[in-house]
């Protein structure tokens, strides 16, 4: 018995398409609500970066399940991966990016700070980079 | 069936209207910045639930090149954004 061509029935697949593409468009909202009601930078990429990323892999779940069979299933998983390990890869590169720059910046509300372990390389001249 | 793709289309259109805010409101350019990468992976989400919805898979390759350098936006802004921007709150 073939393995690869066996048909998942349609109303499964369409349902678990649909609630995959939900969930993940709740969690594109969520992240949209937290930057709109955040105050400074920062918070709003806690809120920017992590909530989306997971949108995007369901959505591609939701892709690689739409293909019908389990042999498409796992080609399409084979074709999202390389979209997921680049999300992954580059979300917190931005994110850093982002976040020292607003730290030189001055765009971070000091009396939210518990700590600030960075306080004493202000003093100096801050390198290039 | 219908209705939950109403839903999502609500949702999906709710979320980019609350990111334009930010884009238009933020006070700081890091905020627009941040904003803008928002936007543009939400971009990528509808374009994956399109394909998803009518079952193709022509869209993979936009979804990998906006993955891939959509990230050099940020960057870009990030590192040569001046050192203070945001004197008028």
């Amino acid at each position: 018995m073939n393995v690869f061509g066996l048909m998942i029935p349609d109303a499964v697949i369409d349902a678990a398409v649909l609630v995959l593409i939900l969930v993940g468009a709740l969690l594109c909202l969520f992240a949209a609500i937290g930057l709109l009601r955040f105050r400074d930078v920062p918070s709003r990429l806690h809120a920017a970066t992590k909530p989306q990323v997971l949108g995007l892999l369901l959505i591609c779940l939701g892709i690689a399940l739409s293909q019908r069979s389990i042999g498409g299933i796992l080609l399409g998983l084979v074709l999202v991966a390389p979209i997921v390990l680049m999300q992954f890869a580059t979300a917190p590169l931005s994110a850093h990016m982002v976040g020292r720059q607003a730290y030189r910046n001055g765009s971070i509300e000091q009396r939210n700070l518990v700590v600030d372990e960075l306080a004493d390389s202000k003093q100096t001249p801050p390198a290039a980079g | 069936m219908s209705i939950l793709l109403g839903v999502i289309m609500v949702v999906f259109g709710v979320a980019a209207l609350l990111t334009v805010i930010r884009i238009v409101r933020g006070p700081s350019i890091l905020d627009r910045a941040v904003a803008s990468d928002v936007l543009l992976t939400e971009v990528m989400c509808v374009l994956g639930a399109e394909m998803a919805i009518n079952g193709h898979t022509r869209s993979i390759p936009v979804l990998l090149i906006i993955a891939a350098i959509g990230v050099f936006g940020s960057i870009a802004v990030a590192r040569f954004v001046a050192r203070r921007d945001n004197t008028t709150p």
